[in-house]
């Protein structure tokens, strides 16, 4: 009878115990650059992925979201991750923007056994021998992008073209890409600086080189910085540029205005997809938020739609990795991007698409969806990659 | 050797642009002794004023005029609240306190603007361009930045030279205990000498608006360069802001312009332009220790 009378008391006490850790929230840490040139770009992420996890839920899992500022400085970020780690007990991580601040953290996460979702940043380095089976990458392979901006240089006819690209991870990825895929002949090629501002030497070496066109990847605030001189140089109108979607978001679109009219953009999601996922994200996005999305914000709401099927599928146990990754690689949620799937290396397997600028019938400019220039493309690392 | 002279122009742009920075915070440094890591924050603050004021008012000097007066302004108000009390503390207390400040700032920008970048406008008329060098039409808005900036140049140089304050400044620079024990009532001098540095510095966050983006952090980068332009004329003088600061917008934008088409004659083109890359950026930063080894207190030390 004692006996009996103590179990219960035990279980008793132990009950509220353990719905309490069932109720636990799954902690993410969101890592991203809030200020500096590409601060709008990590509060796009942000954004979005808030805007998924409204409610405090993530595929029916109750999930807290620690978010931080990365300053974009590869140092500042990996501390706040270690933190983190060791004393938050937080075991999946999002939100990293540029590569070079990825290319920091990630080995840190993986070392501990974590996981590593990434909305933006895919860089080379982790795509092919180095991927590993805790490593997501929602957004695309770096190269990708530009291999698509390449392609649309083919499709548009361009025969001698100039590259320009920061010079960082990410940058040098591009170039790479947009060579891949470019059949013509590459007259100039011209790596900035990640926080250059004024390109008025980058200019004058572009008219001197007098190329077809123009490919540059200046994401963020150094794109605006880069497209109103390029406008001052007198170059809009004399030579096309063809981007690809981080070099012409619809914040850069917003802020050079009329010097963007013409310009071929290549993209993976366009505002203007037509699929009820994108609708129901754009209204909600707008809605919330009062501005347009950016290419940013579509990619932090599928990352937060594909760690909420992770975890639906997985019970919401981030600290069993296999069982979150058979729960992730099927990517069981609704793309915004219409299709969706993951390549071998964790990497996205998609369409991508062509866009122009153009001013609609109310004045105002927007990209506009025009045609599909590749097809289910994975990446050019896949293959090298052993999971 | 269009693109050369076009080139230069450009150097000239930037240096100029460096310079405005430079002479605030030198003149700060040289009479204070103090260390104001929050000079890019009033950069940026009257990049954000002017911008703001320019979407507003459509007026493009009134913008120019805001900004600067609201650089000063915070400035004054930064350097009485503040700074003040820093002056006879260690270095390290200065950059500590005002590493703080560029903090506050960032944030207080970003709460008031949003980190959305923001825009501003060239004027009509300064928009255009203009072609004096043949085959190369040159942008009509950075020719007046470069007019303006050798206006302010020749602006202080009247000031410091041949003005009463200005002697005040130059003494301060050097005999510091000196100008107090003859009575100057040196607290309103260092507000007014303040007050001035960020004058210039708001100038330039207001010329730069309609070129490059604006937005928050945008002082942070600036300021490496411009401590490299102060550190190469030596602390503390004017003439040296000026010379160090053309020297660093030169190499700057030549070894942009030219290292990696050189390194392609030694080396294969993708090694060269990588490293090209990489070589330029350091430019100015080899061009500073160079300077030193030859003059370790820089170009023009210790004069007004």
């Amino acid at each position: 009878m004692a006996l009996t009378r103590r179990a219960a008391l035990a279980s008793a006490l132990a009950m509220p115990m353990v719905a309490r850790a069932q109720a636990a929230p799954v902690k993410i840490g969101l890592v991203t650059t809030l200020s500096g040139p590409g601060g709008y770009l990590g509060a796009d992420i942000r954004d979005a992925f808030m805007l998924a996890a409204d409610g405090g839920k993530l595929g029916g899992v109750p999930v807290q979201v620690l978010v931080e500022d990365d300053g974009l400085k590869p140092a500042q970020a990996k501390q706040t991750v270690n933190r983190f780690l060791k004393s938050e007990g937080v075991r999946l991580f999002t939100g990293v923007v540029f590569s070079n601040v990825l290319e920091a953290v990630a080995p840190d996460v993986l070392d501990d056994g974590a996981i590593y979702v990434s909305p933006n940043a895919g860089p080379s380095s982790l795509a092919g021998k180095n991927c590993n089976a805790n490593y997501y990458v929602v957004s695309w392979q770096n190269d990708t992008l530009h291999e698509s901006a390449g392609e649309n240089a083919n499709r548009l006819g361009y025969k001698k073209m100039f590259l320009l690209a920061p010079n960082y991870p990410a940058g040098k990825d591009a170039i790479t890409g947009f060579k891949r895929f470019f059949k013509g002949e590459v007259v100039g090629e011209s790596y900035t600086k990640l926080d250059q501002t004024d390109y008025a030497p980058e200019m004058a070496n572009i008219r001197a080189a007098n190329p077809d066109a123009v490919f540059q990847f200046h994401p963020g605030g150094l794109g605006i910085a880069f497209i109103r001189q390029y406008q001052q140089a007198g170059l809009v109108g004399k030579i096309p540029m063809v981007l690809a979607a981080p070099s012409l978001d619809s914040t850069i679109l917003g802020a050079v205005g009329e010097a963007a009219i013409g310009m071929d953009v290549t993209s993976h999601w366009n505002s203007d997809f037509d699929n009820a996922a994108n609708k129901a994200f754009v209204a909600a996005f707008v809605a919330k938020y009062q501005r347009l999305p950016t290419v940013y914000a579509s990619q932090g709401y599928d990352t937060a739609l594909a760690i909420g099927a992770a975890l639906q599928g997985s019970g919401g146990n981030v600290k069993d990795p296999v069982a979150f990754r058979k729960a992730m690689l099927p990517a069981n949620f609704q793309s915004v991007r219409g299709k969706f799937k993951f390549g071998p290396n964790q990497h996205p397997v998609q369409d991508w698409f062509g866009l122009r600028v153009e001013k609609g019938a109310d004045g105002k400019l927007a990209l506009v969806t025009k045609t599909r220039v590749l097809t289910d493309r994975g990446d050019a690392y896949s293959e090298t990659c052993k999971i | 050797m269009t693109l050369l002279a076009e080139q230069l122009l450009n150097g000239l742009q930037y240096g100029v642009t460096l310079f405005l920075l430079a002479a605030g915070l030198t003149l700060v440094f040289g009479i204070m002794g103090l260390i104001n890591l929050a000079h890019g924050s009033l950069y940026m603050v009257g990049a954000f004023v002017a911008a703001r004021t320019q979407a507003g008012s459509g007026s493009f000097l009134m913008a120019v005029g805001a900004g600067m007066a609201v650089a000063a302004f915070v400035g004054m108000l930064m350097e009485v609240t503040i700074l003040r009390r820093l002056y006879f503390r260690d270095h390290l207390d200065q950059v500590l306190a005002t590493f703080g400040l560029i903090l506050f700032f960032n944030e207080a920008m970003a709460m008031l603007f949003g980190r959305q970048p923001m825009m501003a406008a060239i004027p009509d008329f300064l928009s255009g361009s203009v072609t004096f060098i043949p085959g190369v039409p040159y942008p009509i808005y950075r020719l007046a930045i470069i007019a303006v900036g050798a206006a302010v140049a020749a602006i202080l140089y009247g000031l410091i030279v041949h003005t009463r304050i200005g002697m005040l400044v130059r003494a301060g620079a050097t005999h510091r205990d000196m100008v107090r024990a003859l009575g100057v009532r040196i607290g309103v001098l260092y507000t007014l000498v303040f007050g001035l540095g960020a004058l210039l510095a708001g100038l330039a966050g207001a010329m730069v608006g309609p070129l490059l983006s604006v937005q928050v952090g945008m002082g942070d980068r600036i300021l490496i360069s411009t401590f490299v332009v102060i550190v190469i004329g030596g602390l503390g003088s004017i003439r040296g802001a000026l010379a160090g600061a053309m020297l660093v917008g030169m190499v700057d934008t030549l070894a942009r312009a030219y290292l990696p088409a050189l390194l392609k004659l030694v080396m294969a083109a993708s090694d060269a332009d990588g490293f090209g890359a990489g070589l330029s950026s350091m430019a100015s930063m080899m061009l500073m220790a160079v300077v030193l080894i030859i003059r370790p207190r820089g170009l023009f030390p210790g004069h007004g």
